[in-house]
């Protein structure tokens, strides 16, 4: 069985190599600051003993008053998994940093967040819509936006 | 002596009857040779993620049918165990027994699917493909008694499946699984002893696993490179855990270990359909759940290893009757990403090879 790492556990690693940036952690959930995510995850890829080099999925969550973006990760070496966290506030440009330098599996799915959810993922190499077309108006997954 | 010439722009697609379904590649193309490209999706972006936060938890079976379509248990199968999941549903041991049969037939079409169109695209016109259809038929008969369906089949619930085997369904499975292994003898005996698929698979399109993990790459693709990592030994769901059967990998990554390494997982479907024909204990296929379900608020993400990979299913409840957010993880769109990569300084001809060995859905590729 894939083993949920216990959050807090990883959230003193976390806190001692990027101090500062965790906001909480709960079960195998782990909520940082979107500011200090690159760092974040660099340390949970390339620490001994975590090495969460596999991104599973990035998802984005429309909460209404804030967005959350959401990153399954698992280790291929240890089999165990963490889910990651960030909030970012506002609707019109909330941005989080884009994590495709650290693993190259988040290139499409950071667009397809882009994409349907609206949230922008600074330094992203080619952040552009993916599954709709170029002129759509407005971003289909956020709850205000009205469905056909 | 090299010619020198303007690079062109090539659109592959989105009606090519190489790019399984409707997909774009623009590609720029010095000569022969593949300099850069870009992959156009969203021809067939349905907004299923969209739909499913109207629907209540056991009407969203019938969207995930929609999603790869040539293997729709697997997808029934990821999004009924996250929902079990989230509710804290406890299926019954038929019901599981019952899914991972009809998971596995699932994944036997599928692979014969991908091995078909596989030779077709390598140029082989029409008749392998047709072969493999023909056992694919077969599946598709059982599937249609198990649920009436041979496509979509809506078949898993959450807490087990919607209606036990029918009495003939059993000796239909024995007959299929006495045969079957002569049948992949068979075709391992065409896809290893031509020279034409060797030369054009063996050592084309290599993707090193590391780039294969780093792209999250799941499924066939990544372990033809190596990576022994296979959802149902890894974190095993239903039965996966009391079935033996192995994993095969690869060692170049290339499309010839893609092919093979499909071609043994059938082999491995069939030792799991096989068990678990025998070891299928009596009771009911589903444990009594109301039509409209309440799950607590909360979050869920529960995973399988579908015919293409890792299939996941990331579910967020408000305690309503419908998700509040139901995301997707599809195999077939992150397996895409690795795909720059894995064409550059190939020919065009090989391009299609590598691109059909990729074996991606593109239902699930756009949702």
């Amino acid at each position: 069985m894939t083993k949920p790492l216990l959050a807090s556990e990883v959230g003193k690693k976390v806190e001692e190599g990027v101090p500062g940036s965790v906001v909480r952690a709960q079960g195998d959930t782990l909520w940082v600051h979107p500011e200090r995510l690159l760092e974040v995850c660099r340390l949970l890829k390339e620490t001994p003993g975590l090495e969460l080099t596999y991104l599973v999925a990035i998802t984005g969550v429309d909460y209404i008053e804030y967005f959350e973006v959401v990153y399954h990760l698992v280790s291929i070496r240890h089999n165990h998994s963490l889910v990651l966290k960030v909030q970012v506030y506002g609707r019109d440009e909330p941005t989080v940093p884009s994590v495709v330098s650290v693993w190259q599996g988040a290139d499409y799915q950071e667009r397809e967040v882009y994409d349907l959810m609206g949230v922008r993922f600074a330094g992203h190499p080619n952040l552009k819509r993916i599954l709709t077309w170029e002129g759509f108006p407005g971003h289909p997954l956020r709850k205000d936006h009205l469905g056909a | 002596m090299t010619l020198q010439g303007e690079p062109v722009i090539i659109n592959i697609g989105p009606q090519h009857p190489s790019t399984h379904g409707v997909f774009r590649l623009r590609v720029l193309f010095d000569g022969e040779v593949v300099q850069d490209l870009e992959p156009v999706f969203g021809y067939l972006h349905r907004g299923t993620e969209k739909l499913a936060e109207e629907r209540a938890y056991t009407q969203i079976v019938t969207l995930t049918d929609r999603l790869d379509y040539v293997s729709s248990m697997t997808n029934n199968h990821a999004y009924v165990l996250a929902v079990e999941k989230l509710a804290r549903i406890r299926p019954t041991e038929r019901g599981m027994y019952l899914r991972v049969i009809a998971a596995e037939l699932s994944r036997l079409a599928s692979h014969l699917v991908a091995t078909g169109f596989f030779l077709q695209d390598l140029g082989a016109f029409a008749t392998p493909l047709m072969y493999c259809f023909r056992e694919r038929e077969r599946i598709l008969d059982l599937m249609e008694m198990l649920c009436g369906a041979r496509i979509t089949f809506s078949y898993m619930r959450p807490g087990g499946v919607f209606q036990d085997a029918p009495p003939d369904f059993w000796p239909a499975i024995q007959q299929f699984l006495s045969e079957m292994p002569h049948y992949l003898d068979e075709l391992e005996h065409l896809l290893t002893e031509n020279e034409v698929i060797l030369a054009r698979t063996k050592g084309v399109g290599i993707l090193p696993a590391q780039v294969a993990i780093n792209c999250s790459v799941s499924g066939p693709v990544l372990r033809a490179s190596g990576v022994q990592w296979d959802i149902r030994k890894v974190d095993p769901y239903d039965v996966y855990d009391r079935l033996e059967f192995d994993i095969p990998v690869g060692t170049h990554g290339d499309c010839y270990d893609r092919m093979m390494v499909r071609l043994q997982e059938m082999r491995q479907s069939l030792r799991i359909l096989g068990q678990a024909v025998r070891d299928i204990p009596s009771g009911p296929a589903r444990a009594p759940v109301p039509f409209f379900l309440r799950p607590p608020p909360g979050e869920a993400y529960a995973h399988v290893e579908s015919p293409k990979g890792e299939l996941g299913f990331y579910l967020v409840s408000d305690g309503g009757i419908s998700p509040y957010r139901c995301k997707i993880r599809s195999p077939s769109f992150i397996n895409l990403t690795p795909l720059r990569e894995l064409l550059r300084g190939w020919k065009m001809a090989d391009l299609i090879v590598i691109f059909g060995s990729i074996d991606i859905n593109m239902g699930e590729v756009d949702r």
